[in-house]
């Protein structure tokens, strides 16, 4: 049963690794670029959810109304400030630029909110849980976070083949001159999408800071698991990104269950035997 | 003047870093006109269809003029809004759109016009049965219909033609080139870049020559000899 | 090299301003052996720390900016090679001071099976999936129980004896070996680049597809440096914690002080170019003297300076310098030179192939 519980556990826990996977995967499809700030970037919004509940009084769940437009705002405004100056044929720019974003927003937070651990504080909810018979339970607050991670996902999806704004990120991301060539601004295109990986992860972050306690420190380890989980899905494939989170999350669970030291262990150990065996992922996207 | 032109060179120099590929190319379409820009390997002609698109910027803003404005220099998403269409050498489909989405991306500057999803599909029948079939799928003279395709769903004024008949078998260059002259007849003026100069002579009003950068010969189609074209190709 | 006469030629490395540069370097490293005599423990420890700060991201350079194998997990091997150190000293009985070697040879045999994994990864994925690999590190450190689990443990004082006797000939011992290590390290990388493996290098950084058709092996040749430049970090590692003395999981796997700060010296003193991260050294530590008061604000600013040059001048401060002046420390750069320069005439072309990163002049405007 507790074996059970650790799979339950992990599969709503791999959820949030999902969306922290989404936002990666979407900037990285669109514009090439691998964001190393992206899992400060999460920290970030996570300390904006804190001041946001706590000076205005409300829950963690309506300060997402604000939190989202904030970090995608955020989110189009670094992208056409600085890291469209950074793209290019040379991968060194844009990747030792988000380095240095990625230690300016841990120095800053600290500088702001001292390394004290954090937590958002949702209510009665949090101990709120569902009984699923035979001794085991799910817990409202990781089931809610589940499902939203999942409905971000789709609703992902739908934009990338279903809509006008999809179409031009998948078109700016096969061949950005032709792009330019159908009225496109490469600069904006590449904007909207940060903005809305960042929108993501406002969402990721929040939920983040209801779950655990967060510090400034923590957010490379987010921005690993998040990688960890594209690669297991397989590049390219949003459902296949939300299937790596699951497996990574269910391997680190287990793992604790085996030995606390060993949770984040187990998950790298996973990663690594996937690109081992098979480094094209377990869900690779299948092109025409 | 009698005609004012629809677009106008004036002198136009362009760069590929310090690799100057056009030295003062002059040149002027009228609306409606079909012009054919020929020349060897290396002349500049695909050069200067990126000018004109805006892909290469040029130096100065009076040496593109469009419909009396000076357009020289401003990015390509601008361009196509102004009604400026270009047809890619290589065709350069989205392989991960299909063949409707293809089309749709192109007409997404809403551009006021004659030129439809219907209106594509009953200019090239053949892309209707094929909408929903990835781009990929398709034969190199249906991707080509595409293309072609894309660019008039922006309703452009000008449409520039990028070696459309590469790579293609004959017939099919033939089944293209046949259905020009109804663009043209609705007054959407042409620049078309050939490698194959028969081709280029029989569709175009105009032709100009280029060699290393600069235009060597300008004549009315009909008028120009083999000798005189062969002349100005080679430089002999 | 189409501009290379008929005459008996020969590759010529030296150039005018490298034939001052070099007699001035060596005039530098004699006056910096004779620190122990001008200068206190305070400042030989300053030292210390800087040369093996110039040795890590001279190492960075070399895989980053010569390689193209841009790596953020740098740390795996500098916390590899200090636990090879207090392993050997603490488990073993083995004098700390060979522990350094073996921290050296350790750390390149684990660079094999690091490499085998991480280069299935490309470009920046590759740098993500390096940092996986330091994070595990880190974590099996911290499960090893033998020396202090996560909280990790200290060097006793009969250990620290045996390296030499009494604490200033010690200080002075760890001195000499962190400039030693240093300068031994920079005469690998420079051998290297002039080797034939330089060339190969700088034509997989130039175009790896005409690089493999001219039969480079172009994963053989990384696969080598990754292997060379790891085991120099672990020795780097090996003797740093020597002089800390103390050991623990998330100092000797420190993403922060191993790889963030070294990238950020590799890029203000200019990547792609030997002299780059001595330079950047040299600067950082003027920074951090100046700045260190600032708490966590000099690591902002620190970033903030980085993220500056990378867009406005991403040859870095030397790469600005050498263009601007010719400047050269080091003979790498390759020339062909005619043998006997026929009298009375005005010297041939030469063929310039400066071995140096971001060398835009000879590449990107072919059309």
């Amino acid at each position: 049963m507790e074996w059970v519980n650790a799979v339950i556990q992990g599969v709503l826990l791999g959820g949030l690794y999902g969306l922290f996977a989404a936002g990666l995967s979407l900037i990285f499809g669109v514009m090439r670029l691998v964001n190393i700030a992206h899992g400060d970037l999460i920290v970030l919004a996570a300390y904006l959810a804190l001041v946001v509940t706590g000076s205005l009084g409300i829950g963690p769940l309506p300060s997402l109304l604000l939190v989202v437009p904030l970090m995608a705002a955020i989110g189009y405004g670094l992208q056409r400030l600085l890291l469209n100056r950074a793209l290019g044929d040379d991968l060194l720019p844009p990747l030792l630029v988000t380095f240095g974003l990625s230690v300016i927003i841990q120095n800053g937070l600290l500088e702001a909110f001292s390394a004290d651990s954090q937590r958002l504080q949702a209510g009665p909810i949090e101990t709120a849980a569902l009984p699923l018979g035979g001794g085991l339970a799910v817990g409202v607050l990781p089931l809610l976070q589940f499902v939203v991670a999942v409905a971000a996902i789709a609703g992902l999806q739908l934009l990338s083949w279903r809509t006008p704004l999809g179409r031009a990120f998948r078109a700016t991301a096969d061949d950005p001159e032709v792009a330019r060539l159908m009225g496109l601004d490469n600069r904006h295109v590449f904007a909207l999408a940060m903005a809305l990986s960042l929108a993501v992860v406002a969402l990721a972050g929040v939920f983040l800071a209801v779950r655990t306690n967060f510090d400034p420190a923590i957010g490379p380890a987010r921005l690993l698991f998040g990688f960890e989980a594209v690669i297991i899905g397989g590049l390219g494939s949003l459902w296949g990104t939300l299937a790596g989170g699951v497996l990574l999350g269910v391997a680190q669970s287990i793992g604790a269950q085996i030995d606390p030291g060993w949770q984040i262990l187990a998950g790298h150990l996973l990663f690594l035997l996937v690109l081992a065996v098979r480094p094209e992922g377990l869900f690779p996207r299948l092109r025409g | 003047m009698p005609d004012a032109p629809l677009l106008a060179l004036r002198g136009l120099d362009a760069f590929y870093g310090d690799f100057q590929a056009l030295f003062g190319v002059s040149l002027a379409v009228a609306p409606g006109q079909v012009v054919a820009v020929i020349g060897a390997n290396g002349a500049g002609k695909s050069t200067l269809l990126k000018t004109v698109a805006g892909l290469i910027a040029a130096p100065r803003r009076d040496a593109v003029v469009f419909d009396g404005e000076p357009v020289g220099g401003l990015p390509a998403h601008a361009m196509v809004g102004r009604g400026i269409a270009l047809v890619p050498e290589g065709r350069r489909l989205f392989p991960s759109l299909s063949v409707e989405e293809n089309l749709l991306i192109g007409g997404r500057t809403r551009r006021a016009g004659p030129w439809s999803l219907e209106a594509v599909y009953a200019f090239f029948p053949v892309l209707a049965e094929r909408r929903h079939a990835p781009s990929t799928a398709l034969s190199g003279g249906q991707q080509q219909m595409v293309a072609i395709g894309r660019a008039l769903m922006s309703n452009p004024r000008l449409l520039l033609c990028d070696e459309i008949s590469l790579g293609l078998a004959p017939v099919i260059v033939r089944d293209i080139y046949a259905r020009l002259p109804a663009l043209a007849a609705q007054g959407t003026a042409m620049v078309i870049v050939e490698q194959d100069v028969s081709q280029a002579l029989a569709a175009a009003d105009r032709v100009f020559c280029l060699r290393e950068g600069r235009v060597v010969l300008e004549d009315a189609a009909r008028a120009l000899t083999r000798e005189a074209v062969a002349a100005a190709y080679f430089g002999v | 090299m189409s501009a290379a006469p008929a005459a008996p030629a020969q590759v010529s490395h030296g150039t005018r301003a490298s034939r001052i540069g070099l007699p001035l370097f060596l005039l530098l490293l004699v006056a910096l052996a004779a620190a122990p005599w001008w200068t206190d423990r305070q400042g030989m420890r300053l030292l210390g720390e800087v040369y093996a700060y110039a040795a890590l991201a001279s190492l960075w350079n070399l895989l980053a900016g010569y390689s193209g194998l841009v790596t953020v997990g740098q740390q795996a091997f500098v916390g590899l090679g200090a636990y090879v150190l207090f392993s050997a000293a603490l488990l073993f009985g083995v004098n700390p001071l060979w522990g350094i070697p073996a921290a050296g040879l350790l750390g390149a045999l684990a660079a094999v099976p690091v490499a085998a994994l991480t280069f299935r990864l490309r470009g920046a994925y590759f740098a993500i999936g390096t940092w996986v690999v330091a994070e595990v590190f880190r974590l099996l450190a911290a499960q090893f129980t033998a020396l202090g689990g996560g909280s990790g443990t200290s060097l006793p004082a009969s250990v620290v004896a045996s390296i030499a006797s009494g604490r200033a000939a010690r200080e002075q011992l760890l001195y000499w070996l962190a400039l030693g290590l240093a300068v031994l390290i920079l005469a690998a990388i420079l051998l290297l680049l002039r080797s034939r493996h330089g060339l190969a290098l700088a034509a997989i950084r130039d175009n790896e597809v005409a690089a493999r058709s001219c039969g480079i092996e172009v994963d053989r040749t990384r696969l080598a440096v990754f292997v060379v430049a790891s085991g120099g970090a672990a020795m780097v590692g090996a003797l740093i914690f020597l002089q800390k003395l103390r050991i623990s999981p998330d100092a000797a796997f420190s993403v922060n002080d191993w790889t963030a700060l070294v990238i950020f010296i590799a890029v203000i003193g200019g990547i792609g170019r030997v002299e780059g991260p001595l330079i950047g050294t040299a600067l950082f530590f003027l920074l951090r003297e100046t700045l260190s008061q600032l708490g966590s604000l000099y690591l902002m600013v620190l970033g903030a300076v980085a993220i500056a040059v990378m867009l406005l001048a991403p040859r870095g401060l030397w790469g600005v310098l050498a263009d601007r002046l010719g400047w050269q420390v080091f003979p790498l750069a390759r020339r062909l030179e005619p043998r006997a320069p026929p009298l009375g005439t005005a010297p041939p072309p030469t063929t310039r192939h400066a071995l140096a990163g971001a060398d835009h002049e000879n590449r990107g405007d072919t059309r």
